[in-house]
């Protein structure tokens, strides 16, 4: 699949050692379908990583998240995900240009993880503070 | 192709709108879990058809598939605005099972719930993206409203261009803190309610006839 994230496993799983950090930049993203990016997303958080987005995603493919995200939880196994983003600006503020096409600005520095690993501790406008739980 | 895409998608939605104008408008009630969405629902309902839409429950996803009340005609200042009422399950990004064990459920129940659940909060979202005209979106004024859900749904609700009206719920309790939401989502009026003891509806209701009258 384009995009998908490369095997860093050298021998044993890195992940039994700590949490891995997959930063993804908005580079990486541009250029893949919105079904591209939620598959990238959500088969690295189903790996136990934690994944940030430099751009985060537009409302609608967050919609899809959710979606997708549901019917891929399964008892004993995914609970889901944990997903944070700054508030977004006032809506206001769109052109009119972009309310008429529908355009959205999707540059929010995003994290989500898996729902068992990662707990959002504080968040208002300007910080989000998360801890995050080994396996 | 992605410009001339999203023209014409903008344009139809404009027509759709003009050529439906007689047709009741689908007002989904959205909200996260436990907000009193199917409490609001039901007291809109029995207000003006005298029949509920769903049982209400403490117990988290108690809603679990969408409901609609069709033709709820709604009166005010001699004016008549019908709708119907799409009562849905509470939004989350995340369902666990057992959390549903501390409700007198065993684990056959409450997996069955959770997955009841699921298929709830993907149903309701597709209804959000495809099936509605405007939204109510019902907070519980007792709780934070700076979660991220609150935050992506009204993101959501705004990209779609959709009228929105924010209820904050749960006026009854003493730890109800109107305030908090209004300054939480500035961008749109926020109306005190509770849906329980039916405080506020005649506001509530003159509000519904504005925005989606």
């Amino acid at each position: 699949m384009p995009g998908a994230t490369p095997d860093v496993d050298g021998g044993d799983d890195p992940a039994d050692d700590g949490v891995r950090i997959d930063m993804i930049s908005g580079a990486r993203m541009e250029g893949l379908t919105s079904m591209e990016k939620i598959r990238l997303i959500l088969d690295g958080v189903r790996e136990g990583n934690i994944v940030i987005l430099e751009e985060g995603l537009s409302p609608d493919e967050e919609s899809k998240l959710i979606e997708v995200t549901m019917t891929e939880i399964s008892p004993d196994d995914f609970t889901g995900i944990e997903i944070e983003t700054y508030p977004k600006p006032n809506a206001g503020n769109k052109s009119f240009l972009d309310r008429l096409m529908g355009r959205e600005s999707a540059q929010k520095l995003t994290v989500i993880g898996p729902a068992n690993r990662i707990e959002t501790l504080h968040k208002d406008e300007n910080l989000i503070s998360t801890l995050v739980s080994r396996q | 192709m992605g410009l001339l895409t999203n023209l014409r998608d903008s344009i139809l939605r404009v027509t759709d709108g003009l050529f439906a104008a007689d047709e009741p408008k689908r007002i989904g009630i959205y909200g996260p879990p436990n907000a009193g969405k199917t409490t609001l629902a039901n007291r809109i309902a029995r207000d003006w058809t005298g029949d509920a839409v769903g049982p209400e429950s403490q117990v988290p996803h108690e809603t679990r598939r969408a409901r609609r009340k069709e033709d709820v005609e709604i009166e005010r200042n001699g004016q008549t605005v019908t709708i119907d009422i799409v009562d849905t399950p509470g939004v989350t990004t995340k369902v666990d099972y057992k959390e549903f064990l501390d409700h007198d459920m065993d684990k056959e129940d409450a997996v069955r719930r959770s997955r009841e659940a699921t298929e709830g909060v993907a149903e309701a979202m597709h209804w959000l993206r495809e099936d509605v005209d405007g939204v109510i979106y019902v907070l519980d004024s007792t709780t934070d409203p700076f979660t991220q859900v609150n935050t992506m749904l009204i993101g959501i609700i705004e990209s779609q261009d959709l009228p929105a009206l924010i209820l904050a719920n749960k006026t009854d309790l003493s730890e109800s803190d109107v305030t908090q939401i209004a300054n939480a989502f500035p961008q749109h009026e926020t109306v005190p309610l509770s849906a329980l003891e039916g405080e506020n509806m005649d506001e509530v209701y003159t509000k519904i006839a504005e925005y989606f009258g």
